[in-house]
């Protein structure tokens, strides 16, 4: 199929026969745009990082783990194309030269993609907005002081995008191409070209992917561009399920958020966040920006790792997970889905179609803690998740799960087992804690210790003590 | 005049455009091919089967190399002739380079390279630096041992003593651009090279023995780095050799870029370190005795070992007189990658041998560790009648005369300008230490998981190469017609602002704005015999070069000039863009028009060496340095015992960069390098497993600081001194010695671990990530 989208203002056609091309080796080999910068082909380190423009807003993401379909029908800015038409810079490009933000300039437009993206949206929290972003000459304060000296500075005209690309060229381009499985219908295509599907709804996903089970499922791209990037792999078949709209909703029931599977990291903190507050906090460090805008729940859940963040707190809240085969839907426990390291309670041709989130009710008082070797944009060595319900001074009720700790997210049973119809006391923590070595047997690795994930599990459950009896104590609240 | 200036760096606009281009990004003939080595999997062992049949089989493969097919010198080694460029039957770590595929997309040479059968014989890998002592493999006969006055004694008489013993990790440079070269063949055999690299004369050099060409057939032109930090200044060379034998191979234009997990995997880092220490000292705090040993990780070839593992012991005396002092170092070979050089080249490694001391100590005597290291500081400068400084008597390691007593190093060398004392006093005060030390003393009684920490370390920093010959620079100046002026030397610009800084120099020297003043990509055809820009000499050796070519030209104008007006020479000045003659103004640009009319000369060489340099580096004797470079910090954490979390709160700088070329660029080297020093010691953790593989190969695995880790409260200033040596407009260099301020954020991690505990020392291994925090509180006794 012919993708269309629009390049720094320029509408652009290309062939979409060659699906895994990422937007970075586009840019750079196909279009000479070198600006954009690989330091990592992996989406850690922010060096390719360009402003993605659709219905949805402004967002920044890692051009090296961006497939090309996933840009059908949006508009593209490159640090090429920030400057306005008459050469005037963007007030961060022009911050960053007065404020000495780029010594080798390497990552430095990556830096001020992401930099004026935040600075589009009006974002001030520049730690957090520049987390996906490594820079190893200035150690960060002059980049700090650049963003924040152009807060007030309001965004240049010229990247408004013109409207027609998000409506037109997605009515014109996706509905009418990306519905069914390419064989039956775009006899046209080369016969070299690898089955790609762009299904615009979760029946036409359906649909597709039981005639194809072996197809990979391409979402947000943050794990699979690695399998292209890292692992050399040439994908086929490939789904792309950027068009299917209505896996991105999210509604609300009187018991339940119903996020849909494409709903992304970013989003499912907004939701979240009056709720959950701790949850929220804990997405914040999923992972950057960039990769937070790009991954999705659906995603998080699917590729069963037994590190990924999101599982953890959605175990301890009960969530349900809501899959679908053909027009075979069913629903089960999210903790029942994580059979074992590797494996999945998913059929060929089954994929994830919503996660239900019950809504807080009386008593609920998650807390979740995240531990890595750096803060920002790292994976958990351990991640815990902390439902435990107390009355009258008693412990009625205690979901707790945790990450890192096992081949799979997985509930701390013996733990809850331990801490049910006890006093909520010191004591009972205490005694709580050599339960942990019966639910878990954690591995060493790069990231920590067997026995280091094993005592920070313990005292995890001593944090939450004194979190929900009202003395938090975290490194993260203190201030100089 | 343009220096001293906060001027941006003069790539600053193409930065922020994304127009400055790097290596990667230079416009490629159209059939340019494209390289990637294929890499052992085994840390030691023979080759005894190479099948690579499915590499030349893969899509768009055009050739495939191995040692057999080089046609001259197999070997990119900078030092030992002890690297080959492709194996010769053995590997000896995990990610040395097998063969090389040549293809025509990037893509396609790695998919290719990960396509061969390899079967090793394998033999027992050395791994750490226990095994390689057992195994006596090092790179030397022996240990090198560099004594003054006699440490066991003195430590065995001392009132007290201890003994310690820590690891110190290596660290990968992770500069954002990775490693990269293009090579360009020419229409006689020769090659143009394009490379990332901090060392152009050497890649110059190796890719000329690698094509049996003189070294005149070989033009090496480097614009910029994206970063370098001393990972460029011997780990390009394979890229651009490769390139070059590829290129006289096919004619055809090649390139070579690592991605980011080969470049962790294949190339050198910093060098791990142990260092066991044994002190002996008075109730007082006073230093009686200290006895260094280091156990030094090089990896498996020489590369800079011997010159890093040097520097190391060149900086165990840090900021302090150490009367009865020895350092023994072994350089140990094992089966990992070559350690390389590293901004600071051993010094950290070194400095924070005895900055470990000081801090055990203080904390074995419940002495203020900034008290202690002040007692034991080198003396200020001894002042004469005048009020100038003393004149410099001749001094020896072995004999030293009582009026030098606490102003000479162990190695001999007279500590002429001690600004220690004056920077931490006024960075306690500016800091507000003392009222500080006792706020966190009171919050830390109000709480139960965490504890907050102090942390204050100085430094020293012995500047030049010490491998004498190196310390030389040149450079070509051109004053055009017009008045414009084309500006080169040999050193290269890795975002640290040397270009911008000596282009300052240039402006100065004509008295013109720096618009006038067209900085050049370094080139080996333009400045010929170039050191590696490293050991901070950047500014100081090239600034003096630059300023010598220009005076050569300025001089050659003014005479003629002057001739012109019936004047002397010392009548015509340069400064706003004028040039005046007497009484007669002109523009800088009409007075080079009329030189040019009058047949003068506008172009010249500049060179110039570092005086004063004398060091005999097999008995540690002499004057290794031209000079010293200081600076000091303290740095805030706070600490959670549930987890060993922690964050920087605060850090307060101050750092003598002499009078500074350029304050805005010289503020940023100091800003960046203590949260690279910090970093180093914190959450950069290189993990290898069992079998000599490197876990922590992408930013994925090993944790560079990110922005949230910068110090939330972070105030950096110079000290406003001036250099006492005479180095270009008396500035000191500034790219390593401020890497070592981030030995304060380990030491306030030590206080803070130590406050939860019992009264034994922490004895935090570096780097001291979460978890090495955890496992000090539990050795303090603080777990629960």
């Amino acid at each position: 199929m012919t993708l269309t989208f629009l390049l720094n203002g320029e509408e652009i056609r290309v062939d979409g026969s060659a699906p895994t091309t990422t937007l970075l080796d586009y840019l750079r080999e196909a279009r000479g745009l070198t600006g954009t910068k690989e330091g990592c082909n992996e989406g850690d380190c922010g060096a390719c990082t360009v402003m993605i423009q659709d219905q949805r807003g402004a967002r920044s993401l890692n051009a090296c783990i961006l497939f090309l379909p996933q840009l059908q029908g949006k508009s593209i800015t490159t640090v090429e194309g920030l400057a306005a038409p008459d050469g005037t810079l963007h007030p961060v490009q022009d911050a960053m030269i007065t404020h000495h933000g780029s010594q080798c300039g390497f990552c430095t437009p990556g830096f001020i993609m992401s930099m004026a993206t935040a600075h589009t949206n009006g974002a001030t929290d520049h730690a957090d907005q520049l987390a996906g972003n490594l820079c190893r000459c200035t150690g960060y304060a002059p980049i700090l002081r650049a963003a924040k000296a152009c807060e007030a500075t309001p965004p240049p005209p010229h990247l408004s995008p013109a409207p027609f690309i998000f409506s037109e060229i997605l009515r014109g381009e996706v509905a009418d191409r990306g519905a069914e499985p390419p064989s039956s219908k775009h006899v046209a295509e080369p016969p070299s070209a690898r089955q790609t599907a762009h299904p615009t709804s979760s029946d036409d996903l359906a649909a597709a992917y039981l005639a194809t089970p072996s197809a990979t499922l391409i979402a947000g791209a943050t794990d699979v561009g690695l399998w292209v990037t890292k692992g050399l792999q040439d994908l086929d078949p490939v789904i792309f399920l950027e068009g299917c709209s209505d896996l991105k909703q999210i509604t609300e029931s009187d018991t339940a958020f119903e996020v849909g599977a494409m709903v992304d990291m970013n989003r499912l903190r907004d939701t979240l966040a009056p709720h959950y507050p701790s949850f929220a906090e804990m997405l914040r460090r999923f992972a950057s920006q960039q990769v937070r805008n790009a991954a999705t729940l659906g995603g998080n859940i699917a590729n069963g790792s037994p590190i990924g963040d999101s599982p953890p707190p959605l175990i301890a809240l009960g969530a349900t997970l809501c899959l679908r085969r053909g027009d075979t839907r069913r629903q089960i426990p999210l903790e029942d889905f994580f059979v074992e390291y590797g494996k999945q309670d998913r059929a060929p041709g089954e994929f994830v179609e919503k996660i239900l989130i019950p809504k807080p009710s009386t008593g609920v008082n998650l807390r979740v803690y995240k531990l890595s070797k750096r803060f920002d944009q790292d994976i958990s060595a351990v991640l815990s998740a902390f439902d435990i319900r107390v009355a009258d001074g008693t412990i009625t009720a205690a979901r707790i799960a945790f990450g890192g700790m096992a081949g799979t997210p997985k509930r701390a049973s013996h733990v809850e087992q331990a801490l049910i119809g006890q006093p909520w006391t010191t004591a009972t923590i205490a005694k709580a804690k050599a339960a942990f070595a019966k639910d878990y047997t954690p591995l060493d690795d790069m990231r920590a210790s067997a026995d280091y994930r094993l005592a920070t599990a313990q005292n995890m459950l001593e944090r939450a003590f004194a979190d929900l009896s009202g003395t938090p104590q975290s490194v993260l609240e203190v201030r100089p | 005049m343009s220096v001293a200036k906060p001027l941006p760096h003069d790539a600053a606009r193409l930065h922020v455009t994304g127009a400055a281009r790097y290596v990667d990004d230079i416009p490629t003939p159209r059939d340019c091919l494209h390289l990637a080595f294929g890499l052992s999997t085994v840390a030691h062992g023979d080759i005894t089967a190479l099948d690579l049949s499915a590499v030349r089989a893969s899509s768009g493969v055009v050739a495939v190399l191995t040692a057999a097919d080089l046609p001259f010198d197999n070997d990119v080694s900078p030092s030992n002739h002890d690297e080959p460029l492709l194996a010769t039957g053995t590997v000896h770590y995990v990610g040395q380079p097998v063969f090389l595929v040549v293809a025509t997309s990037h893509r396609a040479a790695r998919i290719a390279a990960s396509r061969a059968e390899i079967t090793y014989d394998e033999h027992p890998a050395l791994l750490t630096v226990d095994a390689a002592l057992a195994a006596n493999s090092r790179f030397e006969d022996g240990p090198r041992i560099w004594t003054r006055g006699d440490a066991p004694s003195a430590i065995e008489n001392a009132p007290i003593s201890l003994t310690g013993s820590f690891e110190i990790g290596g660290q990968e440079h992770f500069y954002l651009e990775g490693q990269a070269a293009l090579v360009l063949p020419q229409e006689d055999g020769g090659m143009h090279v394009h490379s990332s690299t901090q060392h152009p004369t050497e890649i110059q050099h190796k890719v000329a023995e690698a094509i049996g060409q003189p070294m005149h057939s070989v033009r090496v032109e480097t614009r910029r780095m994206g970063g370098g930090f001393g990972g460029k200044e011997s780990q390009g060379n394979a890229l651009a050799v490769a390139c070059a034998i590829a290129a006289r191979q096919t004619g055809q234009a090649c390139k070579m870029r690592y991605d980011r997990d080969d470049d962790m995997v294949i190339t050198g880092k910093r060098h791990a370190f142990r260092v066991d220490y044994a002190v002996g000292y008075d109730d007082s705090g006073l230093i009686l005795g200290v006895d260094f040993t280091h156990l030094v990780n090089c990896g498996w070839a020489m590369d800079l070992s011997l010159p890093v593992a040097d520097r190391a012991m060149l900086h165990a005396d840090n900021a302090y007189f150490l009367d009865h002092f020895r350092v023994t170092s072994h350089r140990l070979k094992t089966n990992l990658q070559s350690a390389t050089a590293y901004r600071g080249f051993g010094g950290p490694q070194g400095m924070l041998g005895i900055e470990r001391v000081m801090d055990h100590v203080a904390y074995a005597l419940g002495m203020d560790p900034v008290a202690l290291r002040q007692r034991n500081y080198y003396l200020p400068p001894e002042t004469s009648e005048d009020g100038g400084p003393a004149p410099r008597p001749a001094a020896s390691p072995r004999s030293i005369s009582e009026k030098m007593k606490g102003r000479v190093t162990p190695y001999g060398m007279e500590v002429r300008d001690f600004e220690l004392g004056g920077i931490t006093t006024r960075l306690l005060a500016t800091s507000d230490y003392a009222a500080r030390k006792a706020e966190v003393t009171q919050w830390n009684a109000g709480q139960t998981s965490l504890r907050r920490g102090l942390g204050f370390s100085p430094v020293k920093f012995g500047i030049s190469f010490t491998l004498t010959h190196l310390n030389q620079a040149g450079a070509l100046v051109h004053v055009y017609q017009d008045g414009s002026i084309h500006l080169n030397h040999g050193g290269t610009e890795m975002g640290q602002g040397l270009f911008q800084k000596v282009a300052q120099v240039a402006a100065s020297r004509f008295g013109v704005d720096m618009a006038t003043v067209k900085i050049t990509a370094t080139d080996t055809a333009k400045v010929p015999n170039t050191s590696a820009t490293a050991a901070s000499s950047g500014s100081d050796l090239n600034g003096m070069a630059v300023k010598a070519a220009c005076d050569t030209i300025r001089d050659r104008m003014a005479v003629f000039l002057a001739a012109e007006h019936q004047l002397p020479p010392s009548a015509v000045t340069f400064a706003d863009g004028r040039v005046q003659v007497g009484g007669d103004g002109l523009s800088f640009a009409e007075a080079a028009g009329r030189c040019y009319l009058g047949r003068i000369s506008l172009s010249a060489t500049g060179f110039y060496k570092t005086p004063s340099l004398e060091w005999d580096r097999i008995k540690g004797e002499g004057r290794p340095f031209f000079y010293f470079a200081y600076g000091a910090a303290l740095t805030e954490v706070v600490v959670d015992r549930l987890t060993g979390e922690y964050r920087i709160l605060r850090a307060d700088v101050l750092h003598d960069a002499g009078a500074s070329l350029n304050p805005a660029l010289d503020i940023g080297q100091v800003e960046g390098a203590y949260v690279q020093g910090a970093g180093w010691l914190t959450t950069e953790e290189l993990v290898w497993d069992n079998s000599g593989r490197l876990r922590t190969h992408a930013p994925s695995t090993y944790k560079i600081p990110a922005c949230s880790d910068a110090p939330d409260v972070f105030n950096v200033a110079l000290w406003d001194g001036q250099n006492r040596e005479d180095t270009i407009y008396r500035s000191k260099a500034v790219g390593e010695p401020p890497f070592m301020l981030g030995i304060s954020a380990y030491l306030a991690l030590s206080d803070a671990v130590a406050r939860f505990g019992d009264g034994s020392y922490p004895a935090l291994d570096a780097p001291a990530t979460s978890e090495e925090v955890w496992r000090g509180i539990a050795r303090v006794g603080g777990a629960s």
